[in-house]
């Protein structure tokens, strides 16, 4: 789960680490009052979970009311990279002189956080990593102590921070160490930690994912991520429990276990179709889920085909059988043509009750994703 | 001959009480394995299918002569209940358990360095050694005994491939479902060793999907150690970056690590032949055989 820039920073600021003053606003009216009060210049920032959203016309930095009214305008209710802007976020401009990055991760690879520091902040961090690995300061932390205060000093002194800031950046490093590992983070970044004429430290963005298996013992943070809002579908799936991700094609892919379906989707690629969807309905699905997978799949425009492949381990094939047939007998005309392939626990049971007259019932996979693709492009519209 | 399971494998279940527990431990017992102990704290002196419950793993390993422990502990719990298996200790631990919080696993994981202990997951479907005995939730019959090893980090997309297998005579010597999560304790390498070692497998069917750097690293390892045959197969080849693909681990990063294409080729690089579907993986297999 990834929190809002204003959320994080809320968060970094609760725990010591300087940010810019700034306001949330929902309205022009309002951001030009928190401009006002702020005091001139202030950045207007769009408060979505993209990436490049200075890039994309989603931050401007303005010097007056009139400047402020215009950018809030522009920005407020826009679509930046498919995501509706309706919150801006408005922050008191830095002036710096150098831009750090500080974060914490999981090293998956180690097992183990790894702490890292760099001074070529205010840039994409992957494309530093990939170009110039030196150029990033790594401290792996053993996750039985936490980070010591040392491990911090290396990590900037390693990196080459200016002895002037060393120890301010050192203590930010630890807080956010320190928050990291309170909060459950996965990803913890500040991109970039400014430093100023006067050799302060302030934190321009904040990064801060939540691991969503942590979310149990996370009640404040679990709050947050109702205020994000997200695309349409996805939320449906959200409220559904299922793991969901959109894609461009028209086949539509049901199946059970994220590897199988995985592989489904590389299938239908395989055979010259497009998937239009990973849908992963877990395991032990029972007729319900079922039922809320094929509603979601019909609900994506761009399906023109859908294929419902299940290998049961815990889940039982003929309860999968009894879903689809509920779903599809409750339409008057079936949407799209499903393609359905049971395999495992009771698939002959299965077999047995599904209504032939609404479905294609294949045996393989192979044969079921062929069948799909095929139904796919004659309906495609 | 097999790994890491065979009939000397006396097997204590966590979290037997539990709906998931019980379930799986009549399967199992179905199936031939020895599961000989339950532990459940406060629910000691009870029976579940016939098979005694302790409070702790120590006192059920102890009573029972318990060597592995199979976790089908909730996720705010299970970690804990990895750490009691590991402290009793057994020489297996499979962690059945899904959503387990990763710091919570980085710190077992660290623990685990210390011990000689396997762990197999979490978020795992377990081990298999066909006709002897199962820890976890896959389905016994559609596995057979024979030579090939396999692993793989996804649990349905084993059965698929082990389907494939079994259809064409090709039986199996142990399965192992190391799991999706970002942070596990058996890895590709751990298992690859594990049937390099094995004078019974003559081919190993290595499963992997996106995210991490596991095959690559497996593939390294196969160039470098194995005379053992191995075939692979990588899902996840049309996931777009940055989205997670069900499983935690599964994740192509932003920068554009941990593709499906660089890791076939890491593998095909090292000699092992990649199927572009699970009907190939067997394609292949039953060449090298």
């Amino acid at each position: 789960m990834k929190l809002h820039e204003y959320q994080a920073k809320r968060v970094f600021a609760e725990a010591g680490i300087p940010t810019p003053d700034a306001e949330l606003a929902e309205t022009v009216d309002e951001a030009v009052d928190a401009a006002e009060s702020i005091g001139y210049p202030v950045a207007i920032k769009a408060q979505v979970q993209v990436g490049g959203r200075g890039k994309a016309g989603g931050i401007k930095l303005v010097d007056d009311a009139d400047e402020a009214r215009e950018a809030a305008e522009d920005i407020l209710g826009m679509d930046l990279k498919g995501y509706h802007v309706d919150r801006v976020l408005v922050e008191e401009a830095v002036d710096f002189t150098n831009e750090l990055y500080v974060g914490v991760t999981m090293d998956r690879g180690e097992g183990k956080p790894v702490a890292m520091v760099s001074t070529r902040g205010g840039v994409n961090i992957e494309e530093v990593a990939a170009e110039d690995p030196d150029a990033i300061a790594r401290e792996h932390v053993d996750p039985a102590f936490g980070m010591h205060p040392y491990q911090a000093r290396k990590a900037v002194f390693d990196a080459g921070v200016n002895r002037a800031v060393a120890n301010d950046v050192a203590s930010v490093l630890t807080t956010l160490y320190d928050l990291w590992e309170a909060k459950d983070g996965s990803d913890a970044e500040i991109n970039p930690l400014m430093v100023t004429a006067d050799d302060e430290v302030i934190a321009a963005d904040a990064v801060m994912n939540i691991d969503g298996d942590a979310l149990f013992r996370q009640p404040e943070l679990a709050e947050m991520q109702e205020e994000a809002a997200e695309d349409d579908l996805e939320a449906k799936a959200n409220d559904y429990g299922f793991d969901y991700v959109r894609l461009d094609g028209n086949v539509g892919i049901i199946g059970n276990g994220a590897g199988l379906v995985m592989t489904t989707l590389d299938l239908v690629d395989h055979y010259g179709g497009q998937p239009a969807n990973f849908l992963d309905i877990g395991g032990g699905a029972k007729a319900e889920r079922v039922t809320n997978a094929l509603d979601m799949v019909f609900s994506d425009e761009n399906v023109d085909a859908v294929v419902f492949n299940i290998f049961g381990g815990i889940t039982r094939g003929d309860e999968v059988a009894q879903g689809i047939n509920e779903a599809l007998e409750a339409f008057d005309e079936i949407p799209k043509r499903v393609v359905v392939r049971l395999a495992g626990t009771n698939a002959e049971e299965g077999m047995e009750i599904l209504n032939t007259d609404l479905v294609t019932v294949e045996k393989t996979l192979e044969d079921a994703v062929q069948r799909a693709v095929e139904y796919a492009e004659e309906d495609s519209q | 001959m097999s790994v890491l399971v065979d009939e000397d494998t006396r097997v204590v279940v966590q979290g037997i009480t539990g709906g998931e527990g019980k379930f799986h431990t009549e399967q199992m017992l179905e199936y031939g394995t020895n599961v000989v102990a339950g532990a459940v704290p406060g629910k000691g002196g009870q029976e579940v299918a016939g098979v005694p419950v302790y409070d702790t793993v120590d006192r059920a390993a102890r009573e029972e002569d318990a060597n592995a422990a199979v976790v089908f502990v909730p996720p705010a719990f299970a970690a804990d209940a990895c750490f009691e298996a590991l402290d009793a200790p057994v020489d297996l631990v499979v962690a059945i358990t899904e959503g387990i919080p990763t710091q919570d696993m980085s710190r077992v994981y660290r623990k685990l360095q210390e011990t000689d202990t396997h762990l197999v997951g979490p978020n795992c479907p377990g081990v298999i050694t066909p006709g002897v005995a199962k820890l976890g939730i896959l389905p016994g019959n559609i596995f057979s005994s024979g030579n090939v090893g396999l692993v793989s980090r996804s649990g349905t997309l084993t059965y698929q491939v082990v389907d494939n297998l079994t259809e064409r005579g090709l039986g199996q010597t142990t399965a192992i479902g190391i799991g999706g999560d970002p942070i596990i304790g058996t890895d590709f390498i751990d298992a690859l060793e594990l049937f390099e070692a094995d004078p019974d497998t003559h081919a190993v069917v290595m499963c992997g999907e996106i995210g991490g750097e596991d095959e690559e690293d497996a593939a390294r390892y196969i160039g470098a150690n194995m005379d053992t045959p191995v075939v692979g197969f990588i899902a996840g080849r049309t996931a777009p970056p940055g989205k997670r693909m069900g499983h935690a681990g599964a994740i192509v990063s932003g920068s554009g690590t941990g593709t499906a294409q660089s890791k076939i080729d890491a593998l095909e690089n090292a000699g092992t032949p990649v199927g572009d579907t699970p009907e190939e993986v067997a394609d292949h297999v039953e060449n090298i055989l």
